[in-house]
C-alpha cells in the first residue's frame, strides 16, 4: 500500500498550500505552483519564490512557508500535494498512478451500509477553491481522472466549474464521476452538466436492487430509488454518460439477474454496467455479518448477470472479484480495477500463473475475510481467455 | 457517535396487501395451468392460475417472490411516487419510437413491364409497351418533392416493378436527383433495388457499385420450386438468377444483395428444401413469409384459413429445421422470428414496417406508383390492380403531400390499426409483439378492422407466438441462447473478443 500522507514539522505556514510537486529547481515565473523537495542529500539550493519547502532533513528558514523533517520517498515529480500549517503534506495526485481521484466531499445523503469513504456532515463547500486550484496543477497528460466523495453532487454548481474547469485544462483527460445520481432529479442540474459539454465524461451510479425498498435499505435512504431513477434519466436526457454500478454482497447477490433485466428494461441508456465486489472499509466493516456473502457462493448469479449484458451488446465488467473466484465464462469481463494504492494479494496467491491477470484485493480485505475458494490458479486457463 | 442503521421494514409500505395497484396489463390462459401477463410495454410474466388470482384480487403479500417480479417489471404499484409511471412512460415511447420520424421507406414503382409471370404477382404486365405502363421523369421528380417533405432523418428508396430494372434509366435519373437535391437537405439516404436480377448488365452494376446502391432479389427455393413460383420465357428464372446473384455480390459486396422468398401452396411442402437453398446460396438469414392472400383473393375465406393453418406447420419445421443448422455449425437466422423476438425480449421498438400498431401503411411507408398514384403500401397498390383503390392515398399530380399524408383517408387507416383499440386485439396478450394490417384484413375479411375469430392472419401469428413463448421456456439451453441472440443481434463470440 502506498501512502498517501505524510506528516513533519511545519513553519511560516499560515494555511492551506497547494502546489506541484519539484525535485529540481524550476524557473522563478512558475516557483509560486510548486512545492520544491529537498533530499537529505541534496546541496544548498535556491529556494526563493517557491509555494512552499518540503524537506527531508531537519532544515530551518526564516520566511519561506517549509515542512521540515518529512518522508519524501512517496512523492514523484509532477505530484500535487496539500501542506498545511501541521505539517500534514496530503498528495492531492500522483502522475505515475492511472488512478487520481478528486475527493470532492465528505458530506453525503445517503448513508450506504456496506459505504468504504463514511460521510461526515461538516460544511466544506471551501473544498472546491482546493479542487479547482488542483485541477489546474494536474499534467494535461494525465489519461484519467476520477471526482468521488462523499456524494460530489452536494458541491451542487461547485461540481459544474470543477467539471468545466478540466474540460478547460484537462481536455485530453477522460473524468468519471461517483455519484449517487440523487441530485440530479432535479432537471435542471443535470442540465447544466449535460451543458458543460465534457468530452469525455462519466458518472458512475450505484444501483442495488430493481426493487424500490431493497435498494433503499443498502443506501439508507427511503426515496433514494426513486431520486436516483429520475436523476440517471435526466443525465440521459442531458447527454452525460451514464455508468451503472452494482455493489454485490449478502444483501443484493440474489435478484442479480433481475437488476439486470431492470437495468436493460429501463435504463436503454446506459454507456457500461460494472458488478462490483464488497469492499471492506468504512462502513462495511461494522456491517460484515449483514454483508458478507463468499463470492464462491453467488458465482452463477454474477454469470448470469453479466453474460446478460454481454449478450445484449451492452459493455459490463467485473470490478473487484479474484478470478479463482469466479466462472471462466466471465474471466473476459473481469477487470483489474482496485488503485494501486490499495491492492494487494495474499499467501494463498504465491504461485500463481494467473496473478498478472487478476485483480487480487483491496489491501483492506486480505486482512479481512476473503473467499474460501482462493487459490494458485494454472496458467493453461489463461491460454484460454487471452483472446 | 453511535452508528444508527435502518431495518429492511423501515424502508417497505407498511399495510402489507392492501396498497398496490395493478398497473395495465393483459393476460392470456397458458396450457399447465399457468397465465402468460404482458404489459404494454412488452415485459412479460408466467404466473400459476393460483398466483394470478391472488394477484388479480390484490391479495399478494408485499413479501412474497412473486411481489417483486411483478413489482420490478411494472405489473403493480405500491407507492405514492410517480416514479414507476415515469419509467413506463419512457418505456412506452421507446417501444413507439417508430412513429418519430415519420415516413422514411418511400417505394418507387418505376414499372409495370416484367419478363416473369409470377402467377401470385397481381401487378406485372408482360411485353406491354413502353410507355403505358412506366413512370414518367415528370411522375418520378414529383414523387421526389414530396418524398423530400416527410421529416424523416432517414429515407430508403426502394425501386419497385414489375422488373424494376426494365426502367433503369428512370433509377439512374432518380438517384443522381435524390443525390442532387440532398446536397441541400442531409438526409441518410439509402437506395435499393428490387430485382429479379435477370436484366443485370455491367453497367448497372458499376452504376450501383458507384452510388452505394442495394439489391434485393427473389429467391422462392431450389431450381424446381423456383421455376415453377416465377415462370419466364425458356423456363430458366433459379439459372439466371443465381449467376447474377454471384456477379453483383463480386461487383457490390456479399451483403450488398439480400433474397426474399414468397411462400405458395407448392413451397409448403418443402421448408427444409427452401431454407437449405439459401443456405447453398451463402444468404445467413431467410425470412419465412406468409401466404400473401392477394394472389388467392378469388378463393373463399375458409380455404385461406385452412392455407394458414399449412402455413404454420411450415414455419414450425423451418425453424426447426433452422435451429439445427445453427447447432451443426451453420449460422442462419429466421428474419420474421427475429423480428418478433426483438419485440418480445428488447425494450426497443423494430423498424418493420408491416407490424405495427399504429400501422406503418403510409405513416412509416409509401408507394409512389407508375401512374403517379399514392398508396398506403405496396399490397394496397396490388389490391388496386384487382379493381379495388379503397387505400389510394391520392395522386402526385393533383395532391399536396398535406392532403395526401394528413388527408382524411391516410388518418381513418391509422386510427382503425391501433391494436389497442382494435375488438380482439386489445385485450390479447400478445398485442404489446403483435401488428394491425388494415390492408390485409379489408382485402381478405372486407373490413378494415376485421373479425379475429376468423382471421387467418390472426390464427397465424397467435401460433407463431406461442411457439415462440414455448421455445424460450421449455426449449432447450441452445435455443434459448440462440433466440436470445437473434432478438439483441449480438454474436457473443464477438461481444467476447
Amino acid at each position: 500500500m502506498i501512502p498517501l500522507s505524510a506528516y513533519g514539522k511545519a513553519e511560516n505556514i499560515h494555511g492551506p498550500i497547494i502546489g506541484r510537486v519539484a525535485f529540481h529547481g524550476v524557473e522563478p515565473s512558475v516557483r509560486n505552483d510548486h512545492v520544491r523537495v529537498l533530499r537529505s542529500s541534496d546541496r544548498a539550493a535556491d529556494l526563493c519564490g517557491y509555494a512552499a519547502v518540503l524537506a527531508e532533513g531537519y532544515v530551518t528558514a526564516r520566511e519561506l512557508p517549509l515542512v521540515h523533517s518529512v518522508s519524501v520517498d512517496h512523492l514523484g515529480p509532477g505530484d500535487v500535494v496539500a501542506v498545511d500549517p501541521r505539517g500534514h503534506v496530503r498528495t492531492l495526485y500522483r502522475r505515475a498512478s492511472p488512478h487520481n481521484s478528486i475527493f470532492a466531499t465528505d458530506r453525503c445523503n445517503s448513508f450506504c451500509l456496506m459505504c468504504s469513504q463514511p460521510p461526515k456532515n461538516v460544511d466544506d463547500q471551501w473544498r472546491v477553491a482546493e479542487h479547482l486550484r488542483l485541477v489546474d496543477l494536474i499534467d494535461p497528460a494525465t489519461t484519467e481522472l476520477g471526482i468521488s466523495g462523499g456524494e460530489p453532487a452536494l458541491l451542487k454548481d461547485g461540481l459544474i466549474d470543477i467539471v468545466a474547469r478540466c474540460k478547460e485544462r484537462l481536455p485530453q483527460t477522460a473524468l468519471h464521476i461517483l455519484s449517487n445520481g440523487r441530485v440530479f432529479s432535479y432537471r435542471r442540474f443535470a442540465a447544466k452538466l449535460g451543458a458543460v459539454g465534457h468530452p469525455d465524461l462519466m458518472i458512475g451510479v450505484p444501483l442495488y436492487s430493481d426493487i424500490d425498498d431493497r435498494h433503499d435499505y443498502v443506501v439508507q435512504a427511503r426515496g433514494a430509488f426513486d431520486e436516483t431513477l429520475i436523476g440517471l434519466h435526466n443525465l440521459g436526457a442531458a447527454g452525460v454518460p451514464v455508468e451503472i454500478r452494482v455493489v454485490v454482497h449478502a444483501l443484493t447477490w440474489e435478484r442479480l439477474p433481475q437488476i439486470a433485466e431492470f437495468v436493460y428494461r429501463n435504463l436503454t441508456f446506459a454507456s457500461h454496467v460494472t458488478f462490483m465486489g464488497l469492499e471492506m472499509m468504512g462502513f462495511a466493516v461494522p456491517n460484515l455479518e449483514l454483508l458478507w456473502i463468499d463470492p464462491w457462493d453467488y458465482r452463477d448469479k454474477l454469470a448470469e448477470a453479466t453474460l446478460f449484458f454481454a449478450t445484449r451488446g451492452v459493455p459490463v465488467s467485473v470490478y473487484n472479484h479474484q478470478l479463482c473466484t469466479v466462472p471462466e465464462t466471465i474471466w473476459p469481463y473481469c477487470r483489474k480495477s482496485i488503485s494501486d494504492w490499495k491492492n494487494e494479494y495474499v499467501a494463498a496467491c504465491n504461485g500463481c500463473e494467473v496473478r498478472e491477470h487478476c485483480g487480487g484485493f483491496f489491501s483492506s480485505v486480505a486482512n479481512r475475510r476473503t473467499s474460501r475458494h482462493i487459490q494458485a490458479m494454472a496458467a493453461d486457463l489463461t491460454a484460454r481467455t487471452e483472446c | 457517535m453511535k452508528l444508527v442503521f435502518h431495518r429492511p421494514d423501515h424502508f417497505r409500505p407498511t399495510n402489507r396487501t392492501s396498497t398496490y395497484r395493478p398497473l395495465p396489463f393483459r393476460f392470456m390462459r397458458w396450457p399447465g395451468g399457468e397465465v402468460l401477463l404482458t404489459n404494454d410495454v412488452g415485459e412479460f410474466i408466467f404466473l400459476p392460475t393460483d398466483a394470478f388470482s391472488a394477484f388479480a384480487e390484490q391479495r399478494l403479500t408485499n413479501t412474497c417472490a412473486v411481489y417483486a417480479e411483478l413489482k420490478a417489471k411494472h405489473f403493480l404499484h405500491d407507492s405514492a411516487s410517480t416514479v414507476p409511471l415515469q419509467l413506463l412512460a419512457t418505456k412506452y415511447r421507446t417501444k413507439k419510437s417508430f412513429l418519430e420520424g415519420f415516413t422514411s421507406l418511400h417505394m418507387f414503382v418505376v414499372t409495370l413491364r416484367c419478363d416473369h409471370s409470377c402467377p401470385y404477382c397481381q401487378v406485372s404486365r408482360v411485353n406491354e409497351d413502353r410507355t403505358r405502363f412506366d413512370m414518367s421523369i415528370e411522375t418520378a421528380d414529383r414523387s421526389i418533392e414530396l418524398m423530400f417533405q416527410s421529416p424523416s432523418s432517414a429515407l430508403k428508396v426502394e425501386f419497385q416493378g414489375g422488373e424494376s430494372l426494365l426502367n433503369f434509366d428512370l433509377i439512374k435519373w432518380i438517384v443522381n436527383r435524390v443525390r442532387e437535391r440532398n446536397k441541400t437537405e442531409g438526409r441518410d439516404i439509402q437506395f435499393v433495388v428490387a430485382t429479379n436480377l435477370a436484366p443485370l448488365t455491367d453497367e448497372i452494376l458499376a452504376f450501383c457499385a458507384d452510388h452505394g446502391i442495394y439489391l434485393s432479389t427473389s429467391l422462392d427455393g431450389p431450381e424446381f420450386l423456383h421455376n415453377r413460383n416465377r415462370p419466364r420465357p425458356g423456363g430458366n428464372s433459379h439459372q439466371v438468377a443465381i449467376a447474377n446473384l454471384a456477379k453483383a455480390r463480386t461487383a457490390l459486396g456479399h451483403d450488398r444483395v439480400s433474397a426474399l422468398m414468397t411462400t405458395t401452396e407448392a413451397s409448403l411442402r418443402y421448408p427444409k428444401e427452401i431454407i437449405d437453398e439459401y443456405v447453398a446460396r451463402g444468404f445467413d438469414s431467410i425470412f419465412l413469409r406468409a401466404l400473401s392472400p392477394y394472389g388467392f383473393a378469388v378463393r373463399s375465406r375458409m380455404a385461406f384459413r385452412y392455407e394458414t393453418v399449412q402455413f404454420v406447420d411450415f414455419y414450425n419445421a423451418g425453424l426447426d429445421h433452422i435451429i439445427e443448422l445453427n447447432r451443426r455449425g451453420t449460422p442462419i437466422i429466421e428474419v420474421y422470428t427475429q423480428l418478433l423476438l426483438q419485440k418480445m425480449l428488447t425494450p426497443f421498438a423494430t423498424g418493420y414496417v408491416d407490424l405495427q400498431s399504429p400501422t406503418g401503411a403510409g405513416i412509416a411507408a409509401v408507394v409512389y406508383n407508375y401512374d403517379g398514384d399514392v398508396y398506403a403500401s405496396d399490397e394496397a397498390r396490388m389490391l388496386a390492380e384487382m379493381g379495388d383503390t379503397s387505400f389510394r392515398l391520392g395522386n402526385v399530380h393533383q395532391d399536396s403531400y398535406a392532403s395526401i399524408f394528413g388527408g382524411a383517408r391516410l388518418k381513418a387507416i391509422v386510427e382503425g390499426s391501433c391494436l389497442e383499440t382494435m375488438p380482439g386485439c386489445s385485450e390479447c396478450a400478445f398485442a404489446p409483439y403483435c401488428g394491425a394490417d388494415p390492408v390485409l384484413n379489408w382485402a381478405t375479411q372486407g373490413d378494415p378492422i376485421g373479425h379475429r375469430p376468423t382471421s387467418a392472419f390472426c390464427a397465424k401469428q397467435m401460433a407463431v407466438f406461442r411457439r415462440l413463448f414455448d421455445l424460450l421456456r421449455n426449449g432447450d439451453a441452445f435455443t434459448r441462447e440462440l433466440l436470445v441472440r437473434w432478438a439483441t443481434q449480438v454474436d457473443t463470440r464477438e461481444a467476447v473478443a
